[in-house]
């Protein structure tokens, strides 16, 4: 691309209400997943403010923007990224852990979670002794332990078949019914429809917004 | 993030990626194994030479004629080149000094030692009673040279000899004779073996004088003199040197040793070449700590997508910093603890192979062998922990 700079994201003038279920789809490069990482504070904008909670976190500091992600995000992405050392039960305890919570509570909340998210005999099993729908269903338990405003899903049934990955996304919205809000990145326009709100995007531009 | 937490999970990760971990801990090891078993080598021999040394006396200051030339030699090796004899007469005024607590003065020659119909060269030392103390010597049987009786005619056999002349025991009591004089043994010394090329196994000792009238001489080889403590040794060589100065009409012809220097020289040598060694062997410890960082890094870029992971979740670089020191911690720990058990072990079966060395590892040098192990793998972890604190989290999760 030489010197040219890239714009990935301009003139995004976006709200998304506490509780929504929102989808962007676009082509590839067209800004969704950067849109995304912009909402999940992995990334930065070069210019202009986000909102969170009604607190700007555009600027806040490495270390706040980190409590942020773990306190208020959850996410959830294609190729599950769990820690291929660590059992189910560890991998989902890890939020915990970051957030410094007691032993004994951590325990009782990984055994909660295990539990609705029908893990508990899976709980010892490390990613690999997973299949595939078992180890997406460890990252959304892991996303959500701490109950996370914002559940951002990149293509979260990307790497699912058809049948799995209907049940992925039946839990994810059934998260949503529960009150959380629900941020959806794909290419299915299948999927995409069944969001409330439907976003398009196009080099990096949002080229329309459906109720 | 929780300390506890920080130190499980890498402990954790250690223990996931096992042949590595086991490569690293083993080159740390090897490398405390040697620090710990080459000081010990170094130091056993420094042990055993000032070992050598202290066993022929303690606070032993040793008084011979003539003085001791620049040029070099034995002084007093070359009888013709004495000056003035030391006479008995000498050595009994070296005796009434106050820092002097006992002497013996020395004679040494060979002469011819028949008894049981057997024949044999020996080493005859002529001295006095105070001369089993102040060389350390023991005694197997009988007694030896009785203290004011020292003109009869007794006789103290080495080990050896007596083995030779009397093999069916009953020693104590036979009469020997040696060259034209006839002596009675009293007693026969305990096996010493050789110490500062004297094999007291293999030589004879009568008093004084009748040495002296068998080596037909007025004059003395050697006196040996002890000190009263250690404190002492240096006024009392002092005053040896005035008092003989003052006997040989100001002429000061005696040389006067001490044990003390001797020893002094050998020991800050063979210190000079443990730790020498030791450095060397602490060059391979800083080999390992490369070797921790190289590995480290490669953990890092294997693990790209990992730490994306867990600051999408959460965790602020501090954490993720943390996470890499702790491991290289565990390995420097574990590689540490394993090569101090090693070095140990080495030391232990180099003192079962060579009885005589004193091989114990010195505590300095364990624990320097230790500390270095800790401080290199620490000081090589800080690059990759701080390049995988400053991953981007978006390209990281990405694996890029």
């Amino acid at each position: 691309m030489g010197d040219q700079e890239v714009r990935a994201l301009s003139g995004i003038n976006l709200e998304i209400a506490s509780g929504e279920y929102v989808s962007l789809m676009g082509p590839s490069g067209s800004g969704k997943t950067t849109l995304l990482n912009v909402l999940g504070l992995l990334d930065r904008p070069n210019s202009g403010r986000y909102e969170l909670d009604g607190k700007d976190v555009t600027d806040l500091s490495e270390v706040e923007q980190a409590r942020v992600r773990r306190e208020k995000i959850g996410f959830v992405f294609q190729s599950f990224h769990l820690v291929p050392r660590l059992t189910a039960a560890e991998n989902i305890e890890l939020p915990l852990m970051l957030a410094g919570t007691a032993l004994a509570e951590r325990k009782a909340r990984v055994d909660e979670t295990l539990l609705s998210f029908d893990l508990l005999d899976r709980a010892r099993h490390r990613p690999a002794e997973l299949s595939g729908g078992q180890r997406q269903r460890v990252a959304i338990a892991r996303a959500t332990i701490l109950r996370p405003t914002i559940l951002l899903a990149d293509e979260p049934t990307g790497n699912l078949d058809h049948r799995i990955g209907a049940e992925v996304m039946a839990l994810l919205e059934g998260l949503h019914h529960a009150g959380a809000t629900l941020i959806l990145v794909t290419h299915d326009r299948e999927l995409g429809a069944r969001a409330h709100r439907r976003i398009a995007m196009r080099d990096g531009e949002i080229v329309a917004d459906e109720r | 993030m929780k300390l506890r937490d920080t130190l499980q999970l890498s402990f954790n990760t250690v223990t996931s990626y096992r042949t590595r971990s086991l490569l690293i801990i083993l080159a740390m090891a090897l490398g405390v194994a040697a620090v710990v078993v080459l000081t010990a080598l170094g130091d056993g021999a420094r042990r055993y030479v000032v070992g050598k040394f202290s066993s022929i006396g303690t606070n032993l200051i040793i008084v011979l004629p003539g003085r001791a030339e620049t040029a070099g030699g034995f002084p007093g090796a070359v009888l013709a080149q004495t000056p003035r004899d030391l006479t008995l007469e000498d050595a009994r005024f070296v005796g009434q000094l106050s820092q002097v607590k006992r002497y013996a003065p020395l004679n040494v020659g060979v002469v011819e030692l028949a008894a049981a119909g057997r024949l044999r060269e020996v080493t005859v030392l002529g001295s006095t009673a105070d001369l089993l103390p102040i060389r350390h010597m023991n005694l197997a049987q009988g007694s030896f040279l009785a203290q004011g009786a020292e003109y009869s005619a007794q006789i103290v056999l080495g080990a050896k000899i007596a083995q030779e002349f009397f093999p069916h025991g009953n020693v104590i009591g036979q009469r020997v004779r040696l060259g034209d004089r006839r002596f009675l043994v009293s007693g026969v010394l305990a096996i010493q073996g050789e110490s500062m090329g004297f094999n007291s196994d293999e030589l004879v000792i009568i008093p004084i004088d009748h040495a002296q009238a068998l080596f037909n001489t007025a004059s003395l080889f050697r006196i040996l003199v002890e000190a009263r403590s250690r404190g002492d040794i240096e006024s009392a060589k002092e005053a040896i040197r005035d008092t003989l100065k003052r006997r040989h009409d100001g002429e000061d012809d005696v040389t006067v040793i001490t044990q003390d220097a001797v020893l002094a020289t050998f020991d800050r040598i063979l210190r000079a070449l443990t730790l020498g060694v030791a450095g060397i062997a602490a060059i391979s410890l800083a080999v390992a700590g490369i070797l921790v960082m190289n590995v480290m890094l490669v953990a890092v870029s294997q693990r790209t997508s990992e730490i994306g992971l867990l600051k999408a979740i959460g965790a602020p670089s501090a954490d993720i910093r943390l996470l890499f020191f702790a491991e290289a911690l565990w390995l420097s720990l574990a590689g540490a603890a394993l090569g101090f058990v090693l070095g140990q072990f080495g030391s232990l079966l180099i003192r079962l192979a060579y009885p005589q060395l004193p091989a114990w590892p010195p505590m300095w040098a364990s624990l320097a062998g230790v500390t270095i192990a800790f401080v290199t793998g620490i000081l090589a972890s800080l690059l990759p922990a701080a390049r995988a604190a400053q991953l981007d989290p978006v390209k990281a999760l990405a694996g890029r």
